[in-house]
């Protein structure tokens, strides 16, 4: 399903592996915690795409000799899952949205005004490697259309003014938050935080958007509450 | 308006640090493991049977009924695992669950797994969304260090282990067989059923596979107990759940309710459609389930009532679009999703949604032969259940109710593009300078 990365020319030189001896024993000990090991794969997969940017031909290697299997079956794998780059993506990966709800609320608007912007289309990534662009599908955030995503941080009810703003403050390095969540660093440390490491940002942002409080605030207002059990209730079958 | 909110999993949603362990013990939380501790497991799973508790990730499956399907003589372990890869569109409540109470969710991990006997549960989350898989890490990795997870749990003697899992970026595995292939570390593609993973699920072992939602009503129903649980909602739909309204609506957002809601009560809280436009046709449970119209305000929304009008509560995500909006242009972006997401495995829906995009793209442009609405029907005939799992369904059901309720808006696909037909600029929440899509 990883399309995008096919429209490219093949022949052009992909840049070096960065995947060293520290980052195999990082992989190993994700094995490790499951079960069976290819359990593992997908977070090893995005620890690839942190270090490399990109699926790249030593990660598939790696992750086939860690977990005992064929490159062809890493690869089958690698190739399924969306998320997953066979080209180098950018330092920031841009998300639009343009499922059915967003695209007519603007979503389709907001496609065009970054790959004017960018000077770039679905699936490319700048000259310089800054940003990459993706039309993303649904990203479970509808009440907060249109919704667009940076390295799969949440930016919500956005704007053609607000994204060439975001395009602008993170090409000259100015610190640009998600709507509900942290700073925006990278596309690399959010494929760390997917592979299962913390990095400390859990804190940052609020609890929830306004969207999602809509219903709470309206039942305060209106004093609505879930009814009150009626008593505590006794735990029935209790240990013999 | 006689029907109100009724917010248990909303609640604590807008309070300070709520994602935090300390403000959601200081709010009464981990107090449904201890009650859940005191009971035996099969009691747990009596209480949670007992409650009417339903899936609330789209089938509607009675949750309690489910964990009795496992096999407890099975020597091999059991697993818990929770689908938390909201992709289907419109669906946004377990996105924010994850996000602003983790801990919600946490606690029915802890006690759904006591009850089934699994010593090793996974919350499978969708990839595109780091922050709430952040949160959620960050709840689990507070657990452990609180004993609220690992070696016998607050002195019970009951151990369990969590993993929080990355998707990435694949609808169908919220198909829970394709769920369990992708934990596997496999492409995600459904597998046959029979057997069905409460037998043979994870590695082959007894498996319950739980929508976030459901999981996280579990521990109000041990605390409060069933009876107070099945006090609200109707009489087949028990209980609250979580509406989530998007589109053109004032108020988009999430709205927790006992089902017997309506759709006109819904949009009235969310203060009606957007200023000076009127409702043209709504998702009730994400773009799988079959479009209504304002003729169906007035119906209640839980699962006997949507389904006795010929579609589906799904996962209660309605996309409202008001009259500016092109219902060919809409149905063309959902197949297209359904194509993309389609893994491939069935022929009929590999082929068949990549030629419902060929005829709906020709449509869009105006540029549909006469007939093409009748081939577009004939070919959702052909395909229609012809696959293992429901992404199918979910594809030649939103073609099929957008023909039967806007036939003729197709038929314009003859002659006027859509985009001339209903100017798409209209429909955008912000100036549009040029014509999009053209």
């Amino acid at each position: 399903m990883s399309d995008s990365a096919m429209e490219h020319d093949e022949t052009e030189a992909l840049p070096p592996t960065m995947i060293d001896q520290a980052v195999i024993k990082q992989l190993t000990a994700l094995s490790k915690r499951y079960p069976h090991p290819r359990s593992a794969l997908l977070p090893m997969l995005h620890l690839v795409q942190a270090v490399d940017g990109f699926i790249s031909a030593r990660g598939i290697e790696v992750c086939a000799e860690i977990l005992g299997i064929t490159q062809a079956q890493v690869s089958g794998v690698a190739t399924f899952y969306t998320m997953y780059k066979r080209r180098p993506a950018g330092k920031h990966h841009i998300g639009v949205c343009t499922t059915a709800l967003c695209a007519v609320m603007g979503g389709d608007a907001l496609l065009e005004t970054m790959e004017d912007k960018l000077g770039i289309t679905d699936g490319e990534t700048t000259s310089d490697g800054l940003f990459s662009l993706e039309k993303v599908e649904c990203n479970a955030a509808c009440d907060f259309a249109p919704v667009m995503m940076v390295n799969w941080e949440f930016m919500d009810n956005m704007t053609p003014q607000k994204a060439e703003q975001l395009i602008d403050d993170l090409r000259s390095g100015r610190e640009v938050r998600s709507t509900r969540g942290p700073k925006l660093t990278s596309l690399a440390d959010s494929e760390k935080v997917l592979a299962g490491f913390l990095d400390g940002q859990g804190n940052e942002g609020p609890s929830a958007g306004e969207p999602s409080l809509e219903g709470v605030r309206l039942a305060e207002k209106k004093k609505w509450t879930a009814p009150a059990p009626k008593k505590t209730p006794k735990a029935k079958g209790g240990k013999k | 308006m006689t029907t109100q909110l009724t917010p248990v999993l909303t609640k604590n949603w807008g309070t300070d640090n709520s994602w935090t362990l300390a403000a959601y013990q200081k709010q009464g939380g981990y107090t449904a493991i201890k009650k859940a501790f005191a009971m035996t497991p099969e009691a747990v799973v009596g209480e949670v049977k007992e409650s009417g508790l339903r899936g609330r990730g789209g089938a509607g499956f009675p949750t309690g009924m489910k964990w009795s399907f496992v096999p407890q003589d099975n020597p091999n372990p059991k697993y818990l695992v929770v689908n938390g890869d909201e992709s289907e569109p419109g669906t946004c409540k377990d996105i924010p669950l994850l996000m602003a109470s983790p801990h919600t969710l946490l606690e029915g991990v802890i006690i759904s797994s006591y009850a089934i006997n699994a010593h090793m549960a996974f919350i499978y989350i969708r990839g595109e969304v780091v922050h709430p898989i952040r949160r959620m890490r960050q709840a689990v990795e507070e657990a452990y260090a609180a004993g609220l997870l690992g070696k016998n749990i607050c002195g019970s003697g009951f151990d369990l282990d969590v993993i929080v899992q990355s998707g990435a970026g694949a609808y169908i595995c919220g198909e829970e067989t394709a769920l369990l292939n992708s934990l596997e570390g496999l492409r995600g593609q459904p597998r046959l059923r029979p057997p069905f993973p409460a037998v043979a699920g994870l590695y082959q072992c007894p498996t319950v596979v739980n929508n976030v939602e459901s999981i996280a009503s579990v521990p109000s129903i041990i605390d409060n107990g069933a009876a107070w649980f099945a006090s609200m909602g109707t009489e087949k739909s028990q209980g609250f759940t979580i509406y989530s309204l998007s589109g053109h609506v004032q108020r988009p957002g999430q709205y927790e309710a006992a089902f017997g809601i309506t759709m006109r009560e819904l949009l009235e809280m969310a203060g009606g459609i957007r200023e000076g436009h009127e409702l043209k046709f709504f998702t009730p449970g994400g773009s799988s389930t079959p479009l209504l119209t304002a003729d169906h305000l007035d119906t209640v929304m839980d699962f006997e009532s949507l389904a006795a009008v010929g579609t589906m509560l799904g996962t209660k995500a309605m996309q409202v679009f008001d009259e500016t909006v092109s219902v060919v242009r809409t149905t063309l972006r959902w197949v297209e999703f359904y194509a993309h997401e389609s893994c491939g495995k069935c022929t009929p829906c590999r082929e068949g949604t990549y030629w419902l995009v060929q005829l709906l793209t020709r449509l869009e442009a105006g540029e549909g032969r006469k007939g093409d609405v009748d081939k577009l029907l004939a070919l959702v005939d052909l395909i229609d259940s012809k696959s293992f799992c429901p992404l199918l369904g979910g594809a030649v059901a939103c073609v099929s109710s957008a023909v039967e309720h806007f036939r003729k808006e197709f038929e314009v696909g003859y002659h006027t593009p859509a985009w001339e037909y209903l100017p798409y600029d209209r429909s955008a929440l912000f100036p549009v300078a040029e014509e999009v899509d053209s």
